[in-house]
């Protein structure tokens, strides 16, 4: 059961605006079946440049319906630079809000106002730029940058929710990750390293660099690392949890511990298992 | 609120005779079975009367019953029993269509290093019985199979999948936790090892499940504690979930005739109303072979959660399989797995019925539910009338 607000539900069950302008200036069309929601949005303007009326079509569910109609309601009026001003997120607050894992929808709402002002501008249709990294949805590394940016989004969960990237196979997350990291500037840490660092620093780079990076991705599987000792180049660690008992424990140790290490704090590293 | 539930597949209303054979063991008879005293002990009596139903009810020996929690513990009990008792075996069979009890289980033992096999099923939803045959091997530990979809009602033909497993050493689990209750269920007859069954889709309460194992299966408890269900089970019985696990028990063998006439009817005419009314609408799975109560209908070109709150304005309760009532993206993976187009996937409604639904209810979701899907396809950009 979703958590609607009493405007999502006005809009949904009493949608305003809803058909095509024939004569429209301005459609916008964005989604599909095979993705669960799509909008067809037209206007039309008055001598004055500004907005006159706008209808839509949609398909999906309600907040899919309750963004259009008030995308609809919201852009009546302005002139289209005023309207493309129009965010997602000023979608989401004429409703009082949606539901996090339902941003899409207002996301959707943008896309399409944002298409019918390009098609009334003569704008070519803009080839979806960047590179495709959510295969089932088709959306790409620029459209997934833009919603954190602009929504200060944190996970990858936050991302599906709002432009449904991820939402499916799950095969793009990593690349998810390294698009979020990139943009909160939390990306790979810079390459030029002091070569030199006291005792002290080093312990406490290693004991970073493991609680950052190294221990959230062993959690995913079950296990878990401990700092034993630091001796010159040679870290002593201790595997925990699931890790403890893997088989492929010497793997994970070398290739994925070492190769982090070596590469985040110093080259020289060496990584050893403490029983 | 007045409802009419048609959603009985996800849950059902406790039946009154139930809840009336509970009450005593709340405030009065409260004591522990495992007690040494009288007072404990006369609780013990009652459900062991609750386990000889219970047993009646699926043909079963009343000391090859374990209670549990819920059917998603029936089986993961069994799954895990069948690979303890063969840890040289690492491979599992399911289907594609499976409960997330079973499904999700299987996916997380899959990491964990089993090779595991979905077994397709076709445009109807029935399985395909020579894959499942190809699939099995030496290596095989376990096939666990469902009776009947939650989400179409299609049936699996458990009866000829039982020998062929069984007759190569490997452990038949079944989840007949949609089954128990709508279609005769003999666990001798059809010659599983194990079977799973949930207490609230029986008209029992939420929070007591069983499991059947067939006595000479090898046998691991999940729950490890006390010496409870004969050390199978550990944790203080759910003494009035339990008691009413049997009272619901008999009553459903005694209802199984109305299942089979009269739900069966009720589900007929509503299926066939809504078709007759509703063009571009379509029935998913195998309508010969499936459960008298259940009918998952697409609706093409309208969402299902946008049907199911202008149906639930009205009081009526079903469910669907589109990707927005869940919260995920994806349509429901077994209208996917049956090749269910994506424009009628979406808008899939699952009605389940109960012997308590009425004629008058039927009438009353013909009559609403088409101005509905009219009113939502004439907002959609893809409905060409």
């Amino acid at each position: 059961m979703w958590e609607y607000t009493d405007k999502v539900k006005d809009h949904f069950l009493n949608p305003r605006n809803v058909g095509v302008i024939e004569d429209a200036d301005g459609i916008g069309e964005v989604g599909s079946l095979a993705c669960g929601d799509a909008l067809k949005l037209t206007f039309k303007l008055d001598e004055t440049q500004r907005i006159k009326d706008a209808k839509f079509q949609t398909f999906g569910c309600a907040s899919a319906i309750a963004s259009s109609s008030a995308l609809t309601e919201m852009i009546k009026g302005l002139t289209l630079d005023e309207a493309a001003k129009v965010t997602n997120e000023d979608i989401a607050q004429y409703l009082g809000g949606l539901p996090k894992e339902k941003m899409h929808c207002s996301v959707m709402g943008r896309d399409a106002l944002e298409k019918a002002i390009a098609y009334y501008r003569g704008e070519a249709e803009k080839k979806p730029e960047g590179r495709i990294v959510c295969e089932c949805f088709g959306v790409t590394d620029v459209e997934i940058e833009r919603a954190v940016r602009e929504n200060n989004l944190q996970t990858i969960e936050d991302v599906t929710d709002y432009v449904k990237a991820g939402g499916g196979c799950g095969n793009c997350h990593d690349a998810i990750q390294e698009i979020i990291d990139a943009v909160r500037g939390k990306g790979p840490v810079p390459k030029e390293k002091p070569l030199r660092l006291t005792n002290i620093q080093k312990i406490k780079l290693i004991e970073e660099t493991l609680d950052r990076e190294i221990k959230p991705a062993l959690k995913k599987d079950g296990g878990d690392i401990e700092l034993v000792d630091v001796d010159g180049d040679r870290v002593f660690v201790k595997l925990r949890g699931t890790c403890a008992t893997c088989a492929a424990s010497q793997v994970t140790l070398k290739g994925y511990v070492e190769s982090k290490l070596q590469e985040l704090v110093l080259p020289q590293l060496v990584v050893e298992e403490v029983q | 609120m007045d409802v009419v539930y048609v959603d009985n597949n996800a849950t059902t209303r406790v039946a009154p005779e139930v809840i009336e054979t509970m009450l005593p063991y709340f405030g009065q008879w409260y004591g522990n079975p495992s007690s040494m005293h009288t007072f404990g002990g006369t609780v013990g009596r009652k459900l062991q009367e609750a386990r000889e139903k219970t047993a009646a009810f699926i043909g079963a020996q009343p000391e090859e019953i374990i209670f549990t929690g819920c059917g998603t513990e029936s089986d993961s009990t069994a799954i895990h029993a069948a690979i303890a008792s063969n840890p040289e075996k690492k491979h599992i069979v399911t289907s594609r269509v499976e409960h997330p009890a079973v499904k999700n289980l299987f996916e997380h033992l899959s990491k964990k290093g089993y090779r595991t096999t979905f077994i397709p099923v076709d445009r109807q939803g029935r399985l395909d019985m020579e894959a499942l045959e190809k699939s099995l091997t030496e290596d095989t530990a376990v096939v666990s199979l469902m009776w009947a979809n939650n989400e179409t009602g299609v049936l699996f033909p458990i009866e000829a999948i039982a020998p062929m497993v069984r007759d190569r050493g490997i452990v038949f689990h079944t989840d007949a936790v949609q089954a128990a209750g709508k279609i005769p269920i003999n666990v001798k007859a059809a010659g599983v090892d194990m079977l799973s069954l949930s207490g609230h889709k029986v008209h029992a309460p939420k929070g007591v499940g069983a499991l059947y194992v067939r006595k000479g299966v090898k046998y691991a408890p999940f729950l490890i504690g006390g010496h409870q269900e004969r050390g199978r089970r550990g944790g203080t019985e759910n003494v009035a979930s339990i008691i009413g696990m049997g009272r619901a028990s008999e009553l459903a063998a005694d209802h199984l005739k109305m299942q089979s006439e009269r739900v069966r009817a009720l589900r007929d005419k509503l299926e066939k109303g809504l078709l007759d009314a509703v063009p571009k609408s379509m029935v998913n799975g195998d309508r010969e072979t499936r459960l008298p109560n259940t009918t998952s209908i697409s609706f093409e070109y309208v969402e299902g959660e946008s049907i199911l709150l202008m149906m639930d304005r009205l009081g009526i309760c079903a469910s669907s399989g589109s990707a927005c009532t869940s919260g995920s993206l994806e349509p429901s993976h077994v209208l996917r797995a049956m090749g269910v187009p994506f424009t009628a996937a979406h808008g899939s409604i699952r009605f389940s019925l109960s012997i308590y639904n009425t004629d008058q209810e039927i009438d009353f979701i013909i009559e609403k539910l088409p101005p509905i899907i009219a009113k939502l396809r004439e907002m959609s950009p893809f409905w060409k009338p």
